[in-house]
């Protein structure tokens, strides 16, 4: 199954800060009342950028200035709670490739590789530097290398890094694994075989 | 070389390496609930694939059941639209599914143990963070997105890296009125509520030897609301008696043969552990959340963080937005915080013990006025079992409302929801920012007994002052 080889991503940024952001929050539960992940975009973040009338409350996501933004930043332990896949699945389809945060809760991570969004963590302190970048040009264009473990915005570059497993599987295109997978089924068989619980 | 348990189950379930250094791990066990299964039947169908082991995929359906009316159709036309395509994908696949007719529907992480398919040794995975509870056996469980469910689905694998192990001790003896809920409170109070990334966590000492499989069941639950993607308790005779005579649990012969393999399973003394925790358990309290999430917890007898004594920044701004959310004064004491909706159940707190030791000193007594209080049973196999002993009545008498099985207000994907900014004493796991329906629903987590201290007297209490627990 050829996938595309993720080993950059341009675009514009947003940041939604805070720390433990919870896939909760990032789509509430009963947005998950659904057989298909089709149109969970509009719900991502929709409790904190609705009111309960459905007017807009104050949040980056809803500002015209960040429309169009690809790259989300945000702080530590991002998408932590539920292992729900409708989180990266709403933040894929609002629009985002790819997130740089502090640090991402494990699943959470796992799921957004699958889909192809790069996870990248840095500094906090780099962070709030790209973020005040966006905030004095919101059409300032960023570049995350995912390969090379950077993120550059006009003449500046930070480091970033992604775990080992989430980079090679994205810069060589098998971030989706079910063709790996299938391959190796006779294997899989002959162990299961061994295990006397999956053979009874 | 000694080994410890997660190496050695690890090891026998790894098919093979993939290009990326993660492993092909087999997942012997798989479970499946109406929430995060349908897409990944849809990308089966995409891609004209099969499930590979059916005997080993088993469906039962929790996150979207009324618990106040059994009749279908649902209600909600949605709700109603899930429960129908998982049972149309469990005929298609072949797939065993514990429907509501079965009298074994539940939620997913309390029907696998009651049945007996939950085994030491083995590795489960669900699209469910919670599936850590299955650790309690000395499984290596953990929860899985969409897509890895397909793959699971696909294949009975999953690619996946190997984790840490952190050995947490706890040692001495609990106080009396102190739960297997307040010590994992306690544990990711200490530990952060990311403090267990990259790590599976091995739970043991004394107060763990000592803990029936229920209560093991409750701290393996929240494992991951402390960062750690598998929580795990080696198992042990307490275990193997939970076990027998368990619908899927091997018979006969077959039966010495498992539990000779179970007690091999269990960690080698002296093994290596990447990291190890010792907490003494005469430090733990009955501990209560006061904030948005899980780490954000105090002992009912201390006051409410003040922002002003925050060591960081960080700490600062994380304890004014969760004070801000939660409308509670900065440094006042959580006892005595009017509570509106007082919540028993869940896959942490949902099990016939959490009734049972409820009941024994509800017995008598009367919810406050104005409080909204419901149980609500774990699986139809718990709500059987507690009308058979009565409990049921004892909590109708008090004034809960009893329901019929189901995840209910932990989430509220079905009609059990806060209201507007309701304040909920909760037996549940999560205290996140709308979690219980309401964009502004308040939850503070607690132990059941706490929940029923709130209950009746209204406000966050000290159960072992409104039960005289300990017997003083």
């Amino acid at each position: 199954m050829a996938l595309p080889k993720i080993t950059q991503v341009s675009g514009r940024g947003v940041s939604v800060p805070g720390n433990d952001i919870d896939t909760d929050r990032i789509i509430p539960a009963r947005f998950m009342k659904c057989v298909t992940f089709d149109g969970l975009g509009e719900f991502l973040f929709y409790d904190v950028r609705k009111h309960a009338d459905g007017s807009d409350r104050p949040h980056p996501l809803n500002e015209p200035r960040f429309r169009g933004a690809t790259i989300l930043l945000s702080g530590d332990n991002f998408g932590c709670g539920s292992s729900r896949e409708h989180a990266p699945q709403a933040i894929q389809k609002f629009g985002f490739r790819a997130i740089v945060a502090e640090g991402f809760a494990e699943i959470f991570f796992g799921n957004c590789t699958t889909l192809g969004i790069p996870c990248l963590t840095a500094a906090r302190a780099d962070i709030a530097r790209i973020a005040a970048a966006i905030e004095a040009d919101p059409q300032r264009e960023l570049t995350l290398d995912v390969a090379g473990g950077a993120i550059r915005f006009g003449s500046q570059s930070v480091p970033a890094a992604i775990r080992e497993s989430g980079r090679d599987a994205l810069i060589n295109g098998r971030w989706d694994p079910i063709g790996e997978l299938l391959e190796a089924l006779p294997a899989v068989r002959s162990r299961a075989a061994t295990l006397p619980y999956l053979s009874a | 070389m000694p080994k410890s348990l997660f190496e050695k189950v690890w090891s026998a379930h790894a098919v093979r390496e993939l290009a990326n250094g993660q492993t092909q791990l087999l997942v012997g066990t798989h479970l499946i609930h109406e929430v995060t299964s349908p897409q990944a039947f849809g990308m089966l169908r995409d891609l004209g694939l099969k499930v590979a082991f059916p005997h080993r995929t088993f469906a039962t359906v929790d996150h979207i059941v009324p618990t106040d009316r059994f009749a279908e159709p649902f209600l909600d036309p949605l709700a109603d639209a899930m429960i129908k395509e998982l049972r149309k994908n469990c005929q298609e696949f072949g797939l065993t599914f514990f429907d509501r007719g079965t009298g074994k529907q539940g939620i997913v992480h309390i029907v696998g143990p009651e049945q007996g398919i939950t085994q030491p040794g083995t590795t489960i995975a669900c699209g469910d963070s919670h599936t850590s509870t299955h650790g309690a056996f000395g499984a290596i469980a953990f929860g899985i997105g969409t897509t890895q469910i397909r793959d699971v689905l696909a294949t009975q694998t999953m690619a996946l890296g190997r984790l840490k192990v952190r050995r947490i001790n706890v040692h001495g003896r609990l106080r009396p009125g102190v739960y297997a809920k307040d010590v994992i409170l306690h544990l990711i109070r200490t530990l952060g509520v990311n403090g267990g990334t990259g790590f599976a966590y091995e739970y043991g000492g004394e107060v763990f030897d000592r803990f029936t499989m229920e209560e093991r069941m409750t701290v393996c639950n929240m494992s991951i609301e402390g960062g750690a993607r598998a929580g795990y308790v080696n198992p042990d005779e307490t275990t193997f008696a939970y076990l027998k005579g368990r619908p899927y649990a091997p018979k006969g012969a077959a039966w010495d043969a498992a539990v000779a393999r179970w007690k091999g399973v269990a960690s080698d003394p002296g093994c290596r552990y990447d990291d190890v925790v010792t907490i003494d358990a005469a430090e733990i309290a009955p501990t209560v959340t006061w904030g948005i999430n899980p780490g954000q917890g105090i002992a009912i007898t201390e006051n409410v963080p003040d922002p002003k004594g925050a060591r960081s920044a960080d700490e600062k701004a994380s304890v004014e937005e969760a004070l801000a959310y939660m409308k509670l004064p900065p440094g006042a004491p959580i006892k005595g915080t009017r509570i509106d909706v007082a919540f028993l159940g869940s896959c942490t707190n949902g099990r016939l013990s959490d009734f049972q030791e409820v009941a024994r000193f509800l017995k008598g007594r009367r919810v406050a006025a104005g409080v909204k209080a419901i149980a609500v049973p774990g699986s139809q196999g718990v709500g059987r079992l507690c009308a058979e002993l009565g409990i049921d009545r004892i909590f109708r008498e008090a004034g809960f409302e009893w329901r019929e099985a189901g995840c209910s207000m932990c989430l509220a994907m079905n009609p059990d929801k806060l209201v507007g900014d309701q304040l909920c004493a909760s037996s549940s796991n999560r205290n996140f920012k709308g979690r219980q329906g309401s964009p502004t629903g308040r939850t503070l987590l607690m132990s059941p007994l706490m929940v029923a201290a709130a209950a009746v007297t209204g406000a966050v209490a000290d159960a072992r002052e409104v039960f005289a627990v300990g017997g003083n």
